[in-house]
């Protein structure tokens, strides 16, 4: 158990870093400090373990529905919320739930960390659980190269004791399982071969599509648990063992359909004696999280903020608004900040030809130039351009009132965008 | 006089395309019909054959393991490439293709990739990323990318460079140096996409490419107001 002065002085840290309005990041240092071993003093404490879900994109989406899917089934699930997706937020997150004496009242915790973290963290703690979604092509200008990616998700695969949850259909998360435990063993999730064309790898870009096969002789893969096997708007069906369901969600986005498989694996790992419909049920329930896919109105037209990091995440984002097929106004706001990466390139790997139809009605953001020469190249029209975001999105409030919206953000746009919304315009969550 | 086809060559975009470098090949085929002219984009897989009649080559960067891939496939074609740069073909290969025109590039567990040595250089991983943006001088003037790459080039002292570093690190960090050229062939470590935000760059490489065609290059006025915009801010950024 983690010692008690450490805990009193890390809740005091906290209480002045809020005052001083700052982030979580200097408490948890603070704390690491004081006490290296707290991390692994508080979390050895769960009957549970810890389930680990790293993985370029839909980390926070994932989480929480595992969270939500846990929860269901009666556990007290402990997870380090939003965004805050570091090792320090996670002792952060910590500092708030311990109590004083050093008990942390949870029975799992679900922790979801960025590929180095993650690493940092399993150095500390052994995973019981690790769940891996994908690696693509996302801030190089931090971690220089994919396969380097790949490699630190290796690292943490090597120290989960248990299970680790792998996706079949990425091939460099595939061959993860080679390196496991001596105990450990691998479940797979994926698509099946009717919707695998939807995630393409990065290096898939630029070379033919293999044909899509025909209905009738498109394969389930038997090696995984649970398959993602096909959509129709928000009905999403899923292979799970050897049964077919069909539920639907809330979440839209079909990235977070194979998301969804990838949850019903892990929990079904962690809870083996609860039914497939309790599971289901719940996650029927999952609303979107934190600015991924998060829906507000604005007099009674959804306005949605859709986070796009990286090419892979812009594309499918892109291909589930096409599918969609609704009359909006669109915007775009690309901003720079280290948080944000400051590479630009990223952009020239999506392909927006799927808004040439309709044009984009606003684009905004630090590099909301770069964003119009980019359209400028794949012939789509732009509206508007207006650096300023916050200025931007009420020019897009006025011009475009009567219609939904679809604002597509990098991270730190996202956030501004979000406060905006919320705090100044007072919109309501729309579900 | 009617405006015909101009042919580009895309080299190995399975492997190496890391960094938005299909967005150069994208600029030059557009640029090329919004001057008028039908671009034909090619594009060159391992084990495949160089077609005939290029008229301009663009390459990109990979990962360590890309570079691998394609070292041998290129050798194959060391001699049709030299060719084409004698030729005055216009070239861009950036990143990793550019290490690969070169005589070698040494990876960090020591192995050492065979170039085509199209340019007089050589270039050794170093375990410290250059990464961030940059401006570089150039005889086509401020030329503006982001660099993000670990293996530090030299170049002889007969190889010409690109440019001279405004801010970045270039070639190596040390001597200011950015990229290579030898006739209308030219490396460099800028991506972001390069091109698209150097209009005038991307027009001296279209306007050699059609002359190779053997049309004259009669250009439109093509509107560069988002790229003069885009690169004032860029030039503003933070490292």
């Amino acid at each position: 158990m983690p010692r008690k002065h450490t805990i009193a002085a890390g809740k005091l840290f906290r209480r002045l870093a809020r005052l001083r309005g700052g982030g979580s990041a200097l408490p948890g240092l603070l704390v690491e400090k004081l006490e290296p071993a707290f991390l692994s003093e508080a979390l050895s404490q769960l009957p549970e373990g810890v389930i680990l879900v790293s993985g370029t994109n839909g980390k926070t989406t994932t989480t929480k529905m595992i969270s939500e899917l846990l929860a269901s089934s009666g556990l007290r699930v402990f997870t380090n919320g939003t965004g805050s997706n570091f090792t320090r937020g996670v002792v952060s997150a910590l500092i708030e739930s311990i109590e004083r004496d050093g008990k942390l009242p949870y029975d799992i915790a679900m922790l979801e960390l960025d590929e180095a973290h993650a690493v940092k963290f399993a150095e500390k703690v052994n995973p019981r659980f690790s769940v891996f979604l994908n690696v693509l092509r996302d801030q190089l200008d931090r971690f220089g190269e994919i396969d380097y990616t790949a490699r630190l998700l290796g690292e943490v695969a090597k120290r989960t004791s248990d299970t680790v949850v792998l996706n079949y259909d990425d091939p460099l998360i595939k061959r993860l399982d080679k390196q496991l435990m001596p105990n450990a063993s691998a479940v797979y999730f994926g698509a099946h071969e009717n919707v695998r064309h939807l995630f393409p790898a990065d290096d898939m870009m630029r070379t033919p599509a293999k044909p899509t096969p025909k209905a009738n002789t498109a394969k389930s893969n038997q090696h995984t648990d649970v398959e993602l096997c096909g959509f129709k708007d928000q009905i999403v069906g899923f292979r799970i063992g050897s049964k077919i369901y069909k539920t639907e969600l809330k979440l839209s986005g079909f990235y977070n359909f194979l998301n969804a498989a990838a949850a019903l694996t892990i929990v079904r790992q962690v809870q083996p004696r609860v039914g497939i419909d309790t599971w289901l049920k719940a996650l029927s329930k999952v609303e979107p999280a934190f600015g991924r896919g998060e829906r507000v109105l604005y007099h009674k037209q959804p306005i949605e903020f859709v986070l796009v990091k990286n090419p892979a995440g812009f594309r499918l984002a892109l291909a589930s608004a096409a599918g969609a097929n609704n009359d909006e106004a669109t915007m775009i706001a690309i901003n720079d900040n280290f948080a944000d990466g400051r590479d630009m390139s990223w952009l020239w790997d999506v392909d927006f030809t799927s808004l040439k139809e309709d044009g984009i009605a606003m684009i905004s953001g630090i590099r909301a130039y770069d964003m119009a020469l980019r359209m400028q190249y794949d012939s789509v029209t732009v509206g508007d351009i207006e650096l300023d975001v916050a200025r931007a999105f009420k020019t897009m409030l006025t011009k475009h009132s009567g219609k939904p919206m679809r604002i597509y953000c990098t991270y730190t746009a996202m956030l501004q965008l979000r406060r905006i919304a919320e705090k100044e315009l007072h919109m309501k969550k729309a579900i | 006089m009617p405006k015909n086809t101009v042919n580009i060559l895309y080299l190995y975009p399975k492997e190496m395309n890391i960094y938005g470098d299909w967005g150069n090949v994208l600029t030059v085929g557009r640029r090329l019909q919004w001057h008028g002219y039908t671009p034909k984009i090619m594009q060159l897989h391992i084990g495949k054959k160089i077609p005939a009649d290029i008229d301009i080559v663009i390459g990109g960067g990979g990962q360590d393991s890309g570079q691998g891939l394609v070292e041998a496939d290129l050798q194959r074609h060391a001699n049709d490439l030299h060719k084409l740069a004698d030729d005055k073909v216009p070239m861009l290969v950036v990143c990793g293709l550019y290490q690969l025109f070169g005589r070698f590039f040494k990876t960090a567990d020591d192995k050492q990739l065979k170039g085509i040595g199209l340019f007089a250089l050589e270039t050794h991983a170093t375990n410290k990323r250059m990464i961030g943006n940059v401006i570089v001088d150039t005889p086509f003037g401020e030329v503006i990318g982001y660099e993000n790459h670990s293996g530090k080039t030299v170049l002889d002292s007969s190889q010409a460079s690109f440019g001279s570093v405004k801010k970045g690190a270039g070639n190596n960090g040390n001597d200011k140096t950015e990229g290579a050229v030898f006739n209308n062939a030219y490396g460099t470590y800028m991506h972001g996409s390069l091109l698209p935000k150097n209009p005038n760059f991307a027009d001296e490489l279209i306007k050699h490419a059609v002359e190779h065609s053997g049309q004259e290059f009669e250009p439109n006025v093509i509107d560069d107001l988002f790229a003069d915009k885009a690169r004032a801010i860029a030039k503003r950024r933070p490292r």
